[in-house]
């Protein structure tokens, strides 16, 4: 690729935190780096990916509201975790934090458990256990 | 920046190599990311279905996170001192102890929790390396190779993003440089590294790596739309994409990157045919980016079947062929 033809598609996917470096040929073969916004294909494949990330969400919010799983179940599509990274960040087994998705087992869960929960995901407790919240959330 | 730094940051395309370059530098050593990259063999292919991310095969451009390093390290004759820490608040000692002596320090860290990094590539991923160079009122300041300027960290967050959990869990895991030859031998390990890049890529007898692995993930492509439908089909053909281009590779799957290699290469061992390999390569690259031109189209109308299928696959046959026997000139211009 020629350095003049390394593309500049801006979707906000960087939102202006950085600009990355691509290697590419100057008008005399030699290799420089250019400082790139993005790239529509690119762009298009990430877009795609958060797509299904956000669907997985939205399933998991719908889910929550209708009472079929506990709050859990929202927070760890929306950190784009699955139940095995969850145990292992709270050092528990897999059976027991599917166990807390249950809306019954998540209501009697000690403090404490709660505010572990509420630490990995990076919320405090009473966000954590107020559903309240997920109704306005998109 | 405009306080004073005795850390010369330097942004990379890949956090592997630019750590390992900017800490070099520290120490008088000017090696650029390609020079890196190339003696540590960083070019690869692999396509792994077996193995899943998210529900999505695994195809990757790059041996696995550490390599590099470990290679580069172990062909230069550097070494450095590396530590793991079961308990957090230790690991967290240890690093400002390095840097009360004045010793900057790398760090494997996941990518979920860096505030600085945009929203779009905080996944949990966790093996990214940045270098912390100074501890001032419980903030750390960070030399963070894929971004663009000096960052900095509490020491909560980075204490956070330090034990982060899941695959390649880093631990605490903390390095820096703890002995530099007198001679550094940079011809030899520049063949090295061209060699086992070569080795990589058109001997290893299993079909999933290098050049086989091309082809046998175009046979993969070509069946996708029948054998998982349109919407899955899309997603399986976009994450190759996002391994070829996402933060880290410098475009194209990292042959842009190991281009600029050769070129240097060519210069320090006084070889003119690497320099038109080099160009050679480039060209292979934009096959690499005419794929992901294809994909992104596919991935736009992922609603309805798209017939590009069979242009993608096609044109990965292109490249695979291209790449074998790119690799067999390369491997004799250093014999």
């Amino acid at each position: 690729m020629k350095a003049k033809d390394v593309p500049q598609d801006d979707a906000n996917m960087l939102q202006g935190k950085l600009r990355e470096p691509i290697y590419s040929l100057d008008e005399n073969g030699n290799y420089t780096t250019v400082q790139s916004v993005g790239w529509n294909p690119k762009n298009e494949v990430m877009k795609e990916a958060w797509d299904q990330v956000n669907d997985k969400v939205e399933h998991a919010r719908n889910k929550v509201l209708s009472g079929e799983l506990s709050p859990l179940g929202y927070y760890i599509e929306k950190n784009i975790m699955d139940i095995w990274l969850v145990a292992n960040y709270m050092g528990m087994w897999r059976w027991t934090v599917k166990r807390h998705l249950k809306p019954k087992i998540f209501a009697r869960l000690k403090e404490e458990t709660l505010e572990k929960y509420a630490r990995v995901f990076n919320i405090t407790k009473e966000q954590l256990i107020d559903t309240n919240l997920l109704k306005s959330e998109k | 920046m405009d306080h004073p730094i005795e850390f010369q940051h330097k942004q990379s395309a890949h956090c592997e190599n630019g750590v390992v370059s900017n800490l070099l530098r520290f120490y008088g050593i000017n090696l650029s990311e390609p020079m890196v990259f190339g003696i540590g063999s960083g070019l690869f292919f692999s396509h792994m279905p077996f193995l899943k991310v998210g529900g999505i095969p695994v195809t990757s451009f790059r041996p696995l996170p550490g390599i590099i390093f470990k290679r580069t390290s172990r062909r230069l004759g550097i070494s450095f001192e590396r530590k793991k820490f079961r308990n957090p608040k230790k690991a967290m000692e240890a690093l400002d102890d390095n840097l009360n002596k004045g010793i900057p320090t790398g760090m494997l860290v996941g990518v979920y929790n860096l505030s600085y990094f945009p929203d779009a590539y905080r996944f949990h991923f966790n093996a990214h390396n940045l270098v912390a160079f100074r501890k001032e009122n419980n903030t750390y300041q960070i030399s963070d190779p894929v971004m663009e300027g000096y960052e900095q960290l509490t020491y909560d967050e980075l204490l956070r993003v330090r034990y982060a959990k899941g695959i390649f869990a880093p631990n605490g895991h903390m390095y820096w440089v703890k002995n530099i030859p007198k001679n550094i031998h940079l011809e030899k390990a520049i063949i090295t590294g061209i060699r086992q890049t070569c080795k990589d890529m058109l001997t290893i007898p299993i079909p999933l790596f290098g050049v086989r692995g091309i082809r046998y993930l175009s046979r993969k492509v070509r069946n996708y739309p029948r054998k998982l439908g349109v919407r899955k089909a899309a997603s399986y053909t976009g994450q190759i994409v996002r391994a070829q281009e996402e933060i880290g590779t410098g475009g194209a799957g990292f042959r842009f990157m190991y281009g600029a290699f050769l070129q240097e290469a060519a210069q320090i061992l006084n070889k003119p045919v690497l320099r038109d390999l080099s160009i050679e390569l480039s060209g292979i690259g934009d096959l690499w980016r005419e794929f992901a031109v294809i994909t992104g189209r596919i991935v736009k109308n992922r609603n309805s079947l798209d017939e590009s299928y069979e242009k993608a696959a096609d044109l990965l046959l292109v490249i695979a062929d291209r790449e074998e026997v790119f690799f067999k000139k390369l491997k004799l211009a250093i014999s």
